[in-house]
């Protein structure tokens, strides 16, 4: 029997076509789905019964034989995007009962392509965390469990935890993530999915609730690198309403997997060899080295000598620009408002009320290194290594074509272990920091499990704009580790 | 012109500084699409990125960026191609975004100049330190209820240019003649309307007083000023605070104040160890701005004749005084009335035509110079029958009169009442002997050496001829025939 939750989005979208199935009975299996898998805590707000009648709408659709590439396709949006008429919380009580009515750019073109939005996921507030226990609406809890210890419940990464989670547990076919130093990465490693984070400025911000303006991307999160493909071509493109878009043409990224990896140059940096890294990160690493090898590619040792400044750069950039993004929530138009004699303790009240802890970490954070007399000494410089960050991948893209790198130092951990030690946390992000920093594409794949039976992934790196070449890498890397397993709580 | 402020122990030097905010005329709003026109509903004029909702983003106006480009042209501004918006950071509830968009190290327009006109006739260079663009802030209304206090977004993310000048001011009234020439040039290249009761330009003035020829001493800065006359009062006042405070020992603290104009004071806003800690930093929503040359050259050649280029040109090719010239340029409509009716007529006359008759009716009604009954060409028709002699200047200002009640041409008029002069001498000339005949004794008193009885004549001959009879020669008729 064929089970509806379990195909990729490309063979759905087959199946549609061929009339063997319908999209509402693809949605209902989904909701079917999302119930079985409700202990996991995946959804902020669910928006089943829209998604019934955008779902008989798209098989209306289908039969006038005008249909968009994701007719009919159910997936889950993060929390992060504004999308009419449903709350948009960033996982944070600040943002209560707020209901935004207008509709974020990606998710308006996902929409236009005929995509059934079955509802918000959960995810860290407002994007900082790496294991998606900072959300207001509780953890979410990864539907992987070790082998050997199942009843311990592990991070599903963050902060897009609950749209990869979703993704893996069958729950929903793709679902839209944001990334600002890894946050559709990292989770994508820790749930055994795909996820790519876009070059800075293919997709728009327009609608995307901001963290960090200057990293923040959208992205989604799907089983398949093909699957990947095929979302990311529909969110892409200029928004003119979005200063830092750009005005690329959006290729036929589902055309360029039909290529082979023959003669790519693929960089193995150097400085991304840690001490003390687990053996097993080390292994699937090599793997992926031998795998493009046996492809016919040339892989080769680069430097990016900047590579260990990248993270704590990025916790002064982030954090500066999260201070002043997150200003906007003082209780004076939307979300909470926590009364005070008088506005100065309305605004206290409200923010140490709506925000949590790790949030207002960082705020305070953020707000000492823009301080008078501190700006020069952090936000300054860590722009100027930002830029040499950059410089590095740019000298690299000389010799090589695509960098690959593991996405994790580990696999999905347990929850509450990291928790009350930043530092500890902050070091998930340490392979996907740096491209974020220097505005680059970068795709995790699924390729192996650990010796705790958790999924770990590889990360390919790859010039601006270069998308194309991250999904043919991708590709490679899919096929090659050939990865079938599936979560034991999937539905 | 330094005039100095006599203190009781000596005479004390004020030095003046001014931000001009000017809002600029830009169809929208310096980052959305809501238009920024003045007096709507509260709230009416608010789009999603002026509210700061969630994910909104700053779209960069272009048309700001040009009038911003036109003014630096205008004020002989360096125009920086490479400018950078900056977010600065702090709380208030009319502020939405938590942040201001404003430009700080990289401001679009560095260095330039502007010339005022001193009351002496003479002129002096007032340095422009930058000029940058920058969003408003809503409003906060607070009379509304007892315990609430009521937020208009409507200006919101307006467009302002901040027009930073040097120190180089030395009196109120240098002060209040370098924001007067802003405002003509603004004006002139229509950048912004210049009402300053609307708020559309307001002042922050930055006073502190010296000794002649010390350093700069502690400055105080006054915000928001909205009037000339205020700014007046307000450094007045305040100059004389600081001499008081400075004379009895005391020291400047450096701080932010408001002018009080019901009371003519200045108070303390906040002092300068409550000052803000804005963490200005790029803002990471949009790009820097790079201009290029070209376009600055094309905007440069677009710009209209500004008024220091028309007050000379009024004083080399009409020959007007610098005093007519400069009351002429003030305004640019007034200018090109000016140039219209003067083209080929007397331009002394015409000057003194639009500043004495066409200023004060205009100023009795209210009226501005475009909204002027009376059309530069219709001018020029009255004049012109003042140079052929066809009316008299008095029957000119009756005519002016009728043609202000009536929007008529001074032709139409002249000759439908009958107002033409009598220039032919014989004619006069009957007039003048049947006065003279009729009139024995008053004749001999003149011919006794009585000259000034010889107006009592001219009186009586006007009248005969209900005032049509050309002055000149009855004055010249008269005193032929009564010559002693």
């Amino acid at each position: 029997m064929m089970i509806l939750t379990d195909l990729t989005i490309a063979e759905a979208r087959n199946l549609l076509i061929a009339g063997d199935i319908s999209s509402v009975e693809l949605t209902e299996a989904h909701i079917r789905a999302m119930e079985a898998t409700s202990s996991l805590n995946l959804f902020i707000t669910e928006t089943c019964e829209q998604a019934l009648s955008k779902a008989e709408k798209s098989d209306t659709q289908r039969l006038s034989g005008n249909q968009g590439k994701l007719e009919g396709i159910p997936i889950a949006v993060k929390d992060l995007f504004c999308t009419h008429g449903v709350l948009a919380s960033a996982a944070s009580k600040m943002l209560t009962g707020y209901t935004p009515c207008y509709e974020s750019t990606v998710t308006k073109h996902l929409w236009n392509a005929g995509a059934v939005m079955l509802g918000k996921t959960n995810m860290d507030e407002f994007a900082m965390g790496s294991s998606n226990e900072t959300s207001y609406y509780g953890p979410v809890t990864n539907p992987w469990q070790r082998v050997n210890e199942p009843t311990v419940k592990l991070v599903p990464g963050g902060s897009s935890g609950g749209s990869a989670a979703a993704v893996a547990a069958r729950a929903v076919m793709g679902a839209l993530g944001t990334d600002t130093g890894g946050s559709i990465r990292q989770p994508a490693s820790f749930c055994g999915v795909v996820g790519i984070k876009p070059t800075y400025g293919r997709c728009s911000r327009w609608g995307m609730i901001a963290f960090a303006s200057s990293l923040d991307q959208a992205g989604p999160l799907t089983r398949t690198v093909r699957d990947s493909a095929i979302m990311l071509g529909e969110m892409a493109g200029y928004d003119a309403k979005d200063s830092t878009s750009v005005n690329i043409e959006v290729p036929d990224y589902e055309a360029a997997l039909k290529k082979n990896v023959k003669g790519v140059r693929v960089g193995v940096p150097q400085e991304y060899f840690l001490e003390g890294m687990p053996k097993e990160i080390q292994c699937i690493w090599d793997k992926g080295i031998t795998w493009f090898k046996e492809a016919g590619a040339e892989v080769k040792d680069v430097s990016l000598p900047h590579t260990k400044y990248a993270l704590p750069t990025y916790y002064i950039v982030a954090p500066a620009e999260a201070s002043s993004n997150l200003a906007r929530y003082d209780g004076v138009r939307y979300g909470l408002r926590i009364e005070g004699k008088d506005l100065q303790e309305m605004y206290e009240n409200t923010r140490a009320e709506g925000f949590g802890r790790e949030v207002r970490r960082r705020i305070m954070i953020g707000t000492y290194v823009l301080s008078a007399g501190y700006y020069d000494a952090y936000y300054l410089k860590a722009q100027k290594v930002r830029t040499k960050i950059a410089d590095d991948f740019r000298n690299s893209w000389k010799s090589v074509d695509l960098l690959l790198t593991p996405t994790a130092p580990s696999a999905a951990f347990v929850q509450g272990e990291k928790i009350n030690d930043p530092i500890a946390m902050y070091l998930n992000d340490i392979f996907t920091v740096p491209a974020s920093m220097a505005g680059l594409p970068a795709i995790s794949v699924p390729v192996g499990l650990s010796s705790e039976g958790l999924p770990l992934g590889l990360q390919l790196i790859a010039k601006p704009f270069d998308e194309e070449l991250l999904f043919r890498g991708a590709g490679l890397l899919e096929l090659a580790a050939n990865f079938k397993e599936k979560p034991k709580l999937a539905a | 012109m330094a005039e100095l402020l006599k203190g009781t122990k000596g005479d004390w030097e004020v030095v003046i500084g001014l931000e001009v905010h000017a809002q600029v005329i830009a169809g929208s709003k310096l980052f959305s699409g809501a238009t920024a026109e003045f007096g709507a509903e509260p709230n009416a004029q608010v789009s999603f990125v002026d509210a700061a909702m969630p994910g909104m983003l700053p779209v960069l106006n272009e048309e700001s960026v040009r009038q911003a480009v036109r003014t630096g042209l205008a004020v002989n501004a360096i125009i920086n191609l490479r400018s950078v918006f900056a977010r600065k950071n702090y709380f208030y509830p009319d502020l939405p975004q938590g942040y201001q968009i404003s430009q700080y190290e990289l401001p679009i327009v560095g260095e330039g100049a502007v010339e005022i006109d001193l009351p002496d006739g003479g002129a002096k260079t007032i340095r422009v330190e930058r000029l940058h663009l920058e969003q408003d802030a809503g409003k906060s209304i607070h009379d509304l209820h007892p315990t609430k206090s009521y937020i208009d977004l409507n200006r919101s993310g307006v467009t302002l240019m901040e027009i930073v000048s040097k120190p180089d001011m030395r009196s109120a009234d240098e002060a209040v003649a370098y924001i007067a020439k802003l405002r003509s040039i603004l004006r002139y290249i229509d950048a912004c309307d210049g009402n300053m009761q609307n708020g559309s330009m307001r002042a922050d003035v930055n006073v502190s007083v010296r000794n002649p020829g010390d350093k700069l001493g502690t400055r105080c800065e006054i915000k928001n000023v909205n009037s000339l006359r205020f700014v007046r009062q307000a450094i007045n006042f305040e100059a004389h605070r600081q001499i008081e405070i400075l004379e009895n020992g005391g020291l400047i603290d450096q701080e932010t104040r408001l002018y009080d104009p019901d009371r003519n004071e200045t108070r303390l806003m906040r002092s300068k160890e409550d000052a803000h800690d804005y963490r200005y930093f790029p803002d990471p929503d949009l790009l820097p701005l790079d201009l290029e040359q070209a376009y600055v050259d094309e905007l440069k050649a677009g710009l209209p004749e500004l008024p220091d280029a028309r007050k000379k040109r009024f004083v080399d090719d009409y020959g007007l005084s610098v005093y007519d010239a400069s009351v002429l340029v003030a305004e640019r409509d007034t200018g090109d009335y000016f140039d219209s009716v003067a083209k080929s007529r007397d331009a002394k006359q015409v000057a003194n035509w639009i500043t004495g008759e066409l200023f004060g009716h205009l100023k009795k009604d209210g009226l501005s110079i475009k909204k002027s009954p009376v059309s530069a060409e219709k001018l020029g028709g009255l004049i012109d029958l003042i140079s052929s002699s066809t009316i008299s200047g008095r029957t000119a200002k009756e005519v002016f009169e009728k043609m202000w009640q009536t929007g008529n041409d001074a032709k139409e008029i002249v000759e439908s009442e009958g107002l033409s002069q009598i220039t032919d001498a014989g004619e006069i000339e009957i007039i003048v002997n049947k006065v003279i005949l009729e009139n024995p004794k008053n004749a001999d008193e003149v011919r006794g050496g009585n000259s000034k009885a010889i107006g009592w004549f001219v009186g009586q001959v006007m009248q005969a001829t209900a005032g049509k009879a050309d002055p000149k020669a009855v004055n010249e008729l008269l005193r032929d025939k009564l010559k002693a």
